[in-house]
Order: structure tokens, then C-alpha cells, then sequence
């Protein structure tokens, strides 16, 4: 809204600085950032309502490209920057961006801390399996076996599973989409900025350089029908060019993968983002520990829960309520004061 | 022990005396009593005058068992007064302490003023009546202790009972036992005939005006509430719990209805990370912590610096390395807070020299961050933060105005430049996000001068290395000269910072006192340093740096301005006394 009331519409063009975009050609970032300054227009949200908060990589370039307040900071501490943000300033919208190594490796505490608290931050980590601005190290996504330049036998470390570890958190919000398809990162991108609380979203997103090809086998686009299972809301959960496979879950309670035609649609688990207990979406994100076999995509989680800088404004108000606003003459003499003459 | 230690400064304070106290415990929890590393005592100085340290030899020590007469004796000279409590002086109590034979009973305590008090056995038959576990009776005896020293030094008893009924308000039978004990001990005073006189204190002679007892933690949290008010922004104060800072956290949690936010960060580096998004926010935005705290905020301090945004960071600093001694007290943390960070990134640095003056020292810290945009470190320690002393209350409508407008306008043709600078201070303009029009990006790589853009040009980061350097630099132009206690003809000038004040104070009154002539400076700014540092030093052939590190600031002071300084260093986790600080000018001035 413009100052004297009147909606002011934004394009496209408002939301981007004029600063060159130096990701490397053909990086998966590109289709992201088309992404947001597609979907930014169509909220009702001014330039100067936004904060991008970043930390270090290459997805950590993101703000410079943005024409709102952003800042680039260090690494693995976005979160709780952000955090500091949001507390001075619950009215604004912030971004959080950030990848892989950045928010699972060196900042995972502030990321798990940030959702468990459920700041009202809407995390996007650009998830490539791979360290790309130094040039190519394992990530903590990385898959067993990752043969890199620090791992030259091979990774030995199991991967994190993000969107285990968003859930594990009891993060409020949790979605999974990717950089292939820019209409379902709008769609999700969306969601997040709806929510309110943190939203955790993961995207699949390529690094053409130092690992190319890491989501072909369920990104390419006559593999997708079989290998993505999208998640709707109210829906049972079915995929498939004619929608033949589905989720089911077993005798302990486990998601698994099925034929419809063996267990009957009506055996079909349907998606609930709003059940308040994690569990089952926690089981969902188990469907797949990597993106070699059909995995789910879309929103796993979607739940109200008390926002933390609202909660802590709240507790300011109240206490300017109930004592009135602070008199600093009888803050310091609030003590056994005596008077010498 | 620290709590009834506490009543009776507070007894002290109300009654008008000046004071200083030390409090002294373990950093464990429930450290095994009975056991010399369990022993928690506290020191409080009381004069009719003016005095600035704890004192170094009491003239009256109470020990309660064993171990706390075997930790403490050594400081009691002979002939002063020792009161004991004889009940815990069974054999299993003297083992513990590590003494084979009975120190009552050996004469090894004949130099002394000896009174034998059995205060376990009075307490637990003054509570009888009361129908109370005996352990509960026994625990009350502290309360005893103080009722004793309270009748020896005239002191009412009055506002602990009123202390004791509030505080025990949910548990009468506690609140009994332990009025129960208090009277008993002042009763045992009046007509045991143990002590011939009671000693009579009367109130100091204090410039006038109205005065409250504070430590320096709580002086440091209205400091910063004082501050954020002057300075016209909300605070938050973003911190992870660590001894011993965490008193400024709870005390400023208390405070909300200031405007004031707390955050108990899940880290040291979370905690200064939000603080670096509050402050680009637009809050008066802090962080406390102690020295190993300090080493994990590093980053986030030197992204601050090169951010240029106004931040207070507190060190309350603690002996070490490592987790060392926490609830000692140490200055080793100054040459971390100068220089630990990487690349050329200097901050100002301001430190406090007593537990009130944290107030003081923390205003100023504030005013220097918000004007110049700055991260700016403030130093106090474990002595100012537990210690506490009167505190002559300011008038707080005196205060200054140290706000600072936020951008509003374009800056430049181009439309806003972030680092386009302030020609006199050359802070840059501070945009808060949420204000229509000035959009814009800062980051942790090197900026373009003005545009604020990212920039790899070498002969840009030389000039941007220089316009930091510049900055900082250019504070000694607005702020006070050095605190000067001059002494004519003196050759010897006393250099010290931080939270030896009190001590160095009290020895060069006593080099004065006899027939020495020596000077006293006393630095707040320990970056920059006042600008007329240079001429104070060079006006004495002989200077004198006492610090409770190996001498950091002599260091500094050194390569700045090519001066012989000498040291005098003691690192136990103590602060210095008087009396050593006595020779130690004594022996400067004689060589």
C-alpha cells in the first residue's frame, strides 16, 4: 500500500537489484531466483517489507540479486541472524537462504534451534549434495561413497536427511520441491510465506559443475512420473503416469511404497499436513534416503504453533501493561537506597 | 554464606557506611563442604570514609568449620578478632580440612583475639520450639553468624527480619528457624560478655545525595537500559548463560516493560548473530558474555566491523585459559578484545573501573556504538560483577541525548548509497529494513566506498582497510582526556585500567600518606585511547602499569608510544590489594 492508501502493485522488475547474477551457467540457483521474483509480485508485499538474510555459499548469493534489504553474512549463522531481525522487527517478512553445507554442516545448530522455536523465518536450503564455492568437498547431504576432492575413497559419513532433521525439530512448516519445475516453487514458496512460523523448505537444486546429474534419477523428466511422490493435502498419496503406485503403511505403522492394484485405494495413506503430532510426516520424509528412489515432494507439514518473536513481543506489551512503560528514576533506586545529606 | 554476606552490606549500605565487598566461592554448585575447595567466603570492607577496595586484611573473620579457618587465616593479622564456630570442629570436620590436630586446642591460634561460639548447638535449641527438622535448625546457624557480627557492629536488625519474612514468605517454618538463629546470635553478643566492646562504624561522609548498594553486573544492565532510552532504540540483549555474566541477563529480563528484549541464544555465536540482526534492525542491539564466550563471538564482532553497525558487546571477564577459573577474577582479555579477530578490524574498546561506574562505562560504550556505528566491547570482570559499593544515584534527566536519525532519503543521484559516510565522524547512514525506497544489500565481503557493493579492486579494500581504521581512530577527538589524580613534582605516574582502580587508589594514598609523590591515571578508553595520553606520559621519567594479566596494556602502551613502562603483574584470580599495591609504588619510587 502506497502511504496514502492506495494498493501499489509491484512487478517483476521491483524485485530485482541491479546487480550482475554471477552463479556459473546453467546453475540451478538461476531457476530459483526466477522462481522468487516471479511469485514476490503476486503477494501483497512491498520491496522495502523484505529481508534476505544469507549466509555463506553460493546460494548465499541469492540477496545481492534482490531488490530488497538484505544481508550477507557468515557462515552458518543466517538463522540467527534472522532471528535477530524478526525480534526487532516482527512486522517484515524475512527470507532465510542458504545451502546444505551451510545450514546442515557448520550452522545446524541455529537452523534446528530457529524451528524449534518457530521464528517466523522462511528457510530455503538449495540442497546439491556438494560444498560448490570451495570447489567441490562432501556435504553433510552427500551420499555414502561420494568420491571428492576431500574424499578421495570415497565419504564415509552417512548423510543427513533435511527434511528428517526440519521434522525432527518439530518444524512447523516443512516442504521439499525442486529446481526443475518453477511452477512448484512458486506453489511452495508461496505456502512458506503464508505460513506463520518457520517454514523449513528444502529444494533439490543442481550444481552443474562439481555435481552434475545428482537428481537425474527422479528429475528427468520421463523418470518423474514414477520416481516423485507428489504430497496433496485430503489426498491419498498415489504416483505414476496413471497414478498405478501409492503409499500405504504397514503393520508397524510405516509408510512403504505399493501397487494401488495390490492393496485397493482405499488402503492408500492419505496425506494430512495439519496432524500435530510429526510422526507420520517424519515417516513420510523416511520414504526415501535419497534421491535415487521415489521420493515425496510437496508440503510434508503444515501446522500452527505460537510464533516466537510474537510470543516474545507479547510478553513486552504485557508487562508495559500491567507496570506501565518504564520510568528509569525508579529502575536505578529500585533497591535499599538511603540519602546522605 | 554469600547470602547472609550480602544482608549485611546491604545492613551497611542502608546505614549509610562506605563499602566494598568480595565475594569469593567455588565454581561448583554444591562443592563438598567441609573441604578446603568448598569453601565460599565473603569479604566486605565498612568505613566511616571514603574506601576503595575490599580491604586486605579483615579485622574480624568468622569461620563457620575447619577448612574455612585453614583458607582464610593466613589473611588475619595477629591480634585481630576470630570467631569460631566450635560445633564443627569435631574430628571427622578437622579431616576433612586436612588438619591432624585441633588448631583450638594446639595454641597455634594464641595470637589471636579467639572466641569459641558453639552456633550449630544454639541454633538447633533456639528453633526447638518451632517443631523443625534438626538439619533445617542446623542450616539456619549462617543466620546466627550474622545476628552475632550484626550486634558487634551496632547494626539494627530490623530490615533482615523484614529481608527474612518477604524472602521466606511461602515457607514459614524456614522464615521462623531462621529468625529464630538471627536473634539468638545477636542475644549471644549482649550477654555472653565475650566481647568487651562492640565496634561502632558511623557513616561515611559521602558527597550528598541519595545512594543505593549495586554490583556490577546489575550497574551494567541499567547501563544499558539507561542507554537504549538516551539513545531512543528498543533493546535486545541476546546472550548464552555463562559465569559470570548471566546476572546481567536475568537482570535485564526483568525489565520489559522498558521496551527490552532478552534472548537466551542456544550459543555464544547465535547470541552475538542476533545481535547483528538486531542492530541491523534498528535495536540497540547487545550481547554479554565472559572470555570463552568472547572467543566464539569473534566472527560475528569482525562481520559487525565490517558491517558497520552499532553493537555492545559485554565481556565480563574471568580468569583463565580455557574454562580456567570462572568465578575468578582476571584482566587477561584485553589484548582479545584490541585485536581477536582476523583481517584489520578495529573496534573501540571501553572498560569499567568499578562496580558502579559499569554504569557509566556502559553508557558510554552505548554512545560510542550508535554514533559511530560500531561494535564496541566493553570490559568489566568477575571482581566489578559480584562486588558492590554505593552508588550515588545520577540524575537520570541529565543524561544526553545520544540518539542517532535512521535514514530516511536517497543519498545520493544514484538513489541510497550504504556507505556513504558521515565527512565528520565517518559513520555510515543507518537504514533500517522496512523504510520505503532504501533497499539495499550489505555483506561480509569487501564493499565498494559508497555504493557499498561488492568489490574485489585492490586499491578499494586498501582505502576501505584505511576509512575503518580511520573511524576508530578518530573517537579519541570525542572523548574525555585520561582520569588524572596529578601529584606535583611527581616522577613516577601509576597507569592502570579497568578494575584495579580501587586498589591502585588505595596505594597511592598510602605512598602520599607517607611522604611519596606519585601520579594516577586511569584509562576507560583502551581504544582509542584519550588523545592526551602521549603528553601525560611523557610528562613522568617513570611509569608504572599494574595489571592482573602479564601486562597487556604495558604492552600496548609501549608500541604506541615508545615508553619504558613497567609492570606489575599478579595473576591468582584475586584483585590486587592495597598492600602490595603500597610496596609496589614504594619500591618504583625508590629505584
Amino acid at each position: 500500500m502506497s502511504e496514502n492508501g492506495t494498493a501499489v502493485t509491484f512487478g517483476r522488475k521491483d524485485f530485482e537489484s541491479d546487480q550482475e547474477v554471477r552463479w556459473c551457467p546453467g546453475c540451478g540457483d538461476y531457476g530459483i531466483l526466477a522462481a522468487m521474483q516471479f511469485l514476490l509480485p503476486e503477494l501483497d508485499v512491498a520491496p522495502h517489507e523484505l529481508v534476505f538474510v544469507s549466509g555463506i555459499g553460493c546460494a548465499a548469493r541469492l540477496p545481492y540479486y534482490m531488490n530488497t534489504y538484505g544481508v550477507h553474512s557468515i557462515h552458518g549463522r543466517a538463522p540467527a541472524i534472522a532471528t535477530g531481525v524478526t525480534m526487532t522487527r516482527p512486522d517484515l517478512h524475512v527470507w532465510v537462504i542458504g545451502g546444505d553445507g551451510d545450514m546442515l554442516s557448520i550452522g545446524g545448530n541455529h537452523l534446528i534451534h530457529a524451528l524449534r522455536r518457530n521464528v517466523n523465518l522462511k528457510i530455503l536450503m538449495f540442497n546439491n549434495q556438494i560444498y560448490g564455492l570451495t570447489k567441490g568437498q562432501y556435504s553433510p547431504t552427500s551420499e555414502v561413497g561420494k568420491i571428492t576432492k576431500s574424499t578421495p575413497f570415497g565419504s564415509i559419513d552417512h548423510p543427513f536427511n533435511p527434511v528428517s532433521v526440519a521434522i525432527g525439530a518439530e518444524a512447523s512448516f516443512v516442504a521439499r520441491t525442486h529446481d526443475t519445475d518453477r511452477k512448484h516453487m512458486q506453489e511452495i514458496f508461496r505456502r512458506a510465506h503464508e505460513h506463520r512460523g518457520a517454514a523449513f523448505v528444502e529444494v533439490y537444486q543442481n550444481c552443474n559443475v562439481f555435481n552434475d546429474g545428482a537428481f537425474d534419477q527422479i528429475l528427468k523428466r520421463d523418470s518423474r512420473p514414477d520416481m516423485l511422490i507428489p504430497l496433496e493435502h485430503g489426498q491419498p498419496i498415489r504416483f505414476g503416469t496413471d497414478l498405478e503406485h501409492g503409499v500405504a503403511v504397514n503393520e508397524f505403522g510405516e509408510p512403504y511404497v505399493c501397487e494401488v492394484a495390490d492393496v485397493g485405494v482405499d488402503r492408500l495413506l492419505v496425506h494430512d499436513e495439519t496432524r500435530p503430532d510429526p510422526t507420520l510426516a517424519f515417516s513420510l520424509s523416511r520414504l526415501a534416503n535419497g534421491p535415487h528412489v521415489p521420493t515425496p515432494v510437496g508440503v510434508f507439514r503444515d501446522v500452527e504453533r505460537p510464533v516466537y518473536e510474537a510470543e516474545v513481543q507479547a510478553q513486552v506489551d504485557d508487562a508495559i501493561e500491567r507496570q506501565g512503560p518504564g520510568d528509569l528514576r525508579s529502575l536505578i533506586s529500585s533497591g535499599a537506597t538511603w540519602t546522605v545529606d | 554464606m554469600q547470602l547472609v554476606g550480602d544482608r549485611f552490606t546491604e545492613l551497611s549500605a542502608v546505614f549509610g557506611n562506605d563499602l566494598a565487598t568480595l565475594p569469593n566461592y567455588p565454581a561448583e554448585i554444591r562443592a563438598p563442604a567441609g573441604t578446603i575447595a568448598g569453601v565460599s567466603s565473603f569479604q566486605v570492607h565498612i568505613s566511616d570514609h571514603d574506601i576503595v577496595t575490599p580491604g586486605d586484611s579483615p579485622n574480624v573473620l568468622v569461620v563457620m568449620n575447619p577448612a574455612a579457618l585453614k583458607a582464610n587465616i593466613a589473611d588475619l593479622p595477629a591480634g585481630s578478632t576470630l570467631i569460631v564456630n566450635s560445633d564443627s570442629f569435631e574430628e571427622r570436620d578437622l579431616t576433612k580440612a586436612g588438619y591432624t590436630v585441633n588448631p583450638l586446642e594446639d595454641g597455634s591460634l594464641a595470637g589471636y583475639n579467639m572466641f569459641q561460639v558453639p552456633m550449630t548447638s544454639i541454633s538447633i535449641e533456639a528453633s526447638k520450639e518451632l517443631g523443625v527438622k534438626r538439619r533445617d535448625a542446623e542450616r539456619s546457624k549462617n543466620f546466627f553468624a550474622l545476628g552475632l557480627i550484626c550486634w558487634m557492629y551496632t547494626r539494627p536488625a530490623k530490615p533482615i527480619v523484614e529481608w527474612i519474612e518477604k524472602k521466606y514468605d511461602k515457607r514459614p517454618e524456614v522464615r521462623d528457624t531462621n529468625l529464630a538463629a538471627l536473634k539468638a546470635g545477636r542475644n549471644f553478643g549482649e550477654t555472653a560478655e565475650l566481647f568487651d566492646h562492640p565496634f561502632e562504624i558511623k557513616p561515611a561522609s559521602l558527597p550528598p545525595g541519595q545512594y543505593t548498594n549495586i554490583t556490577g553486573n546489575i550497574a551494567v544492565a541499567f547501563g544499558l537500559v539507561a542507554g537504549a532510552h538516551q539513545a531512543k532504540l528498543p533493546l535486545i540483549y541476546a546472550s548464552y548463560p555463562i559465569t559470570p555474566a548471566s546476572d546481567i541477563l536475568h537482570e535485564l529480563s526483568k525489565h520489559k516493560n522498558f521496551g527490552v528484549k532478552t534472548m537466551q541464544a542456544e550459543d555464544e555465536i547465535a547470541a552475538a548473530s542476533i545481535a547483528v540482526g538486531a542492530a541491523f534492525s534498528g535495536a540497540l542491539a547487545v550481547t554479554g558474555t565472559s572470555g570463552p564466550g568472547l572467543d566464539l563471538k569473534s566472527e560475528a564482532i569482525g562481520l559487525a566491523v565490517s558491517l558497520e553497525l552499532p553493537m555492545v558487546i559485554v565481556d565480563v571477564q574471568r580468569a583463565g585459559p580455557s574454562t580456567g577459573l570462572p568465578t575468578k577474577t582476571e584482566q587477561t582479555d584485553l589484548l582479545l578484545a584490541l585485536y581477536g579477530r582476523h583481517g584489520e578490524s578495529p573496534l573501540p574498546v571501553v572498560a569499567a573501573k568499578s562496580a558502579s561506574h559499569c554504569f557509566d562505562a556502559t553508557f558510554e560504550a552505548v554512545r560510542i556504538a550508535v554514533k559511530y556505528r560500531t561494535p564496541v566491547i566493553l570490559l568489566t570482570d568477575g571482581y566489578l560483577a559480584n562486588g558492590s559499593e554505593p552508588w550515588l544515584l545520577p540524575d537520570v534527566s541529565e543524561l544526553p541525548d545520544i540518539s542517532v536519525p535512521f535514514a530516511t532519503e536517497m543519498n545520493h543521484d544514484d538513489g541510497f548509497w550504504p556507505y556513504l559516510r558521515d565527512p565528520e565522524t565517518l559513520a555510515r547512514p543507518w537504514a533500517i529494513p522496512g523504510t520505503p525506497g532504501l533497499q539495499h544489500r550489505i555483506g561480509g565481503i569487501e564493499k565498494e566506498d559508497g555504493t557499498g557493493n561488492i568489490s574485489y579492486q585492490p586499491e578499494n579494500h586498501e582505502r576501505m582497510v584505511h576509512l575503518r581504521q580511520a573511524k576508530i581512530d578518530g573517537i579519541a577527538n570525542d572523548i574525555a582526556g585520561v582520569e588524572l589524580d596529578l601529584d606535583e613534582g611527581a616522577e613516577l605516574l601509576v597507569l592502570g585500567w579497568g578494575s584495579t582502580w580501587g586498589a591502585i587508589k588505595a596505594g597511592v594514598r598510602r605512598v602520599r600518606a607517607g611522604g611519596g609523590k606519585v601520579a594516577h591515571a586511569h584509562l576507560m578508553h583502551l581504544n582509542p585511547f584519550p588523545a592526551d595520553l602521549g603528553d601525560v606520559l611523557a610528562a613522568h621519567p617513570k611509569v608504572l602499569c599494574p595489571e592482573i594479566n602479564l601486562g597487556q596494556l604495558a604492552q600496548v602502551v609501549r608500541g604506541r608510544y615508545l615508553v619504558d613502562v613497567r609492570s606489575f603483574n599478579r595473576v591468582a584470580g584475586l584483585p590486587f590489594r592495597a598492600g602490595e599495591m603500597e610496596a609496589a609504588l614504594w619500591e618504583e619510587i625508590n629505584r
